[in-house]
């Protein structure tokens, strides 16, 4: 019996939209089975289009992509039997209850009988909405509206799962319990889980692997350590106590690396040339030509340095600064 | 019971229970067509006195216009659910499922026709309660009851073309008032053969409304006219037709799914 494949693959995938620029830009990626990859960029980056064409709900303009093993414009039945997805923005209907959406989602997907109401109460206990899952969703909070999502995606039992930003929004505590289902989807079950995000912790704890898109383009790939380990340098940041000695504290800093955007308004940041220690130095340096700091702070490598370091802008209002590049993607 | 067939049946059972848990889509549809009968029936009376009116019930001869009135609210029911749907990305949910669009069309249109048949339930109760009787006996009752499902399948059927093709719920909304104009340039309040005014009788002449009309008005007032019923039945089933093909090419645009 051939081996299940789970992977998840992309060559030159384009997506042209009219009267827009190109929304994906020939992006090349793979994601191997039980794999969690965690597609991260700022708005309108491309993720959500990369999303739509690998669940087969947007042809690409151009390339390829294989979605367990199944071609995404050839195959598409195939594609939408072996997947999940929890789209961006949770699309319930407020008016049924979290069973009712159950229900539906299972005739949707013929299962039917005991089988239907089996597989609904034990998504329900899953996601923890057992208690509210006669309840209409438009009570539903944020939290409770993802977790329906999840189960949704769940009920035909999918080996590739996709979640467009299923965080977005919620709490730090609904956040951390649905990284705790993806992650035991992926380790228990085997589930690929293809993650969009714009959220760096979110990819950082949650993914083995990280896709960093900008423009419609991959900038940077790897797992989140390695990404970080070719950054491999801090960056000192300062607020000086005097806005007028700005000009005068970057000159000090850049003796010590190469001047970087701030994460703070008003402070100056330099990546440091070197792994070592510095800052007794800096603050020595300082010192000597008068200067007073109110804030200075180091940053061990993140994420957003990998962004800042592949794009020159960091993460957080990227999308904006950019332009949202990609337009209002979903067909229906 | 079939994949196709368990699809239908749970789409329809969808849109009932979202009509049912909306009271306004509910109790307008039931309310709006019985004022409007009760303030024509008081207000037109004097038609009856016309010589060649066909009955001197005006009730009895207004008694279909709810009927269809209550087909022009399942255009916007239909129309709004398909809209919101797609608004929400409901439609795309569904979309990622081995779902036929044919089910989708079929449930949705179903369960408001479903909603359509108690509605003319509702419109013949009150008949009925103020001494109404119909021409066509028992038997009619039914026939009016499948012909109101028929026009209101119809409409539904172009609400929901409306909705796909455009995906707007402000569009859905702005051809109900076109769909009523077309009540009110027909034989609604008056049979055609006694309108004085040319280009009225004529604009209610090509309408078809006006034979939708004529076509339950018989089965209250004359009895059993084939002609009435063929015609009425004819142009129902034309416009389901022609919404529903219309609806599902918009259907198939709407669903880019490869």
């Amino acid at each position: 019996m051939a081996a299940v494949d789970n992977s998840i693959e992309a060559q030159a995938l384009v997506r042209e939209f009219k009267k827009g620029p190109r929304a994906v830009d020939g992006i090349d990626l793979r994601v191997e089975g039980g794999e969690i990859y965690g597609f991260l960029g700022p708005n309108g980056a491309g993720k959500s289009t990369t999303v739509l064409m690998l669940t087969t709900l947007l042809p690409p303009t151009s390339g390829t992509a294989r979605v367990g093993g199944f071609d995404v414009v050839k195959q598409g039945p195939q594609v939408r039997k072996a997947i999940g997805a929890a789209l961006q923005e949770a699309a319930l209907d407020p008016l049924l209850t979290g069973r009712e959406h159950l229900r539906l989602q299972t005739a949707m997907h013929g299962i039917r009988g005991e089988e239907r109401k089996r597989r609904s109460d034990q998504l329900l206990e899953r996601v923890g909405l057992s208690e509210a899952a006669d309840r209409k969703v438009k009570g539903y909070s944020g939290g409770m509206k993802r977790r329906l999502d999840l189960a949704l995606a769940l009920v035909h039992g999918p080996r590739i799962l996709f979640l467009d930003e299923p965080t977005t929004g919620l709490d730090v505590q609904s956040r951390t319990a649905l990284w705790r289902e993806v992650g035991r989807l992926a380790r228990e079950d085997g589930v690929t889980v293809f993650l969009t995000t714009q959220y760096l912790e979110e990819a950082d704890v949650l993914a083995d692997r990280v896709g960093i898109i900008d423009r419609g383009h991959i900038v940077a790939e790897g797992t989140p350590e390695r990404l970080k380990a070719q950054i491999a340098r801090s960056t000192v940041e300062a607020l000086p106590a005097n806005a007028e000695e700005k000009g005068a504290v970057a000159a000090v800093l850049e003796r010590f690396g190469k001047q970087t955007p701030g994460f703070s308004p008003g402070t100056v940041a330099v990546q440091l040339a070197s792994s070592d220690g510095h800052l007794t130095e800096i603050v020595r340096a300082l010192d000597q030509e008068g200067l007073r700091i109110a804030h200075l702070q180091i940053h061990e490598p993140t994420l957003d340095d990998v962004f800042l370091a592949k794009t020159g802008r960091h993460l957080e209002g990227a999308g904006e600064a950019a332009g949202n590049l990609e337009p209002e993607p979903a067909p229906a | 019971m079939t994949a196709l067939a368990l699809q239908v049946a749970s789409l329809g059972r969808r849109s009932v229970v979202r009509t049912l848990r909306q009271p306004a889509a509910v109790v307008f549809p039931l309310l709006f067509p019985v004022l409007l009968l009760a303030v024509n029936a008081g207000g037109l009376r004097a038609e009856t006195r016309l010589p060649g009116f066909p009955t001197d019930s005006f009730l009895a001869f207004a008694l279909a216009v709810p009927f269809i009135q209550g087909g022009l609210f399942a255009t916007g029911n239909a129309g709004i659910d398909l809209a919101k749907d797609i608004q929400t990305g409901f439609l795309n949910r569904l979309a990622l499922t081995p779902m036929r669009g044919i089910a989708l069309l079929a449930g949705e249109l179903g369960g408001v026709m479903s909603l359509a048949v108690v509605q003319a339930l509702f419109y013949l109760a009150i008949g009925l309660i103020f001494g109404v009787r119909l021409k066509s006996g028992f038997a009619g009752g039914f026939v009016l009851i499948a012909l109101a499902a028929v026009i209101a399948l119809g409409f539904a059927a172009f609400g929901a073309f409306a909705a796909l093709r455009t995906g707007s719920t402000e569009a859905v909304n702005g051809i109900f008032p076109v769909f009523f104009v077309f009540l009110f340039i027909s034989s609604m309040n008056i049979p055609r053969n006694l309108m004085s005014t040319t280009w009225f009788r004529w604009f209610a002449t090509i309408n078809p409304v006006s034979y939708l009309i004529e076509g339950v008005r018989s089965l209250v007032i004359s009895g059993w006219n084939a002609e009435a019923l063929l015609l009425a039945f004819g142009i129902g089933l034309g416009v389901v037709v022609a919404g529903f093909t219309l609806a599902a090419v918009s259907l198939s645009e709407r669903l880019a799914r490869t």
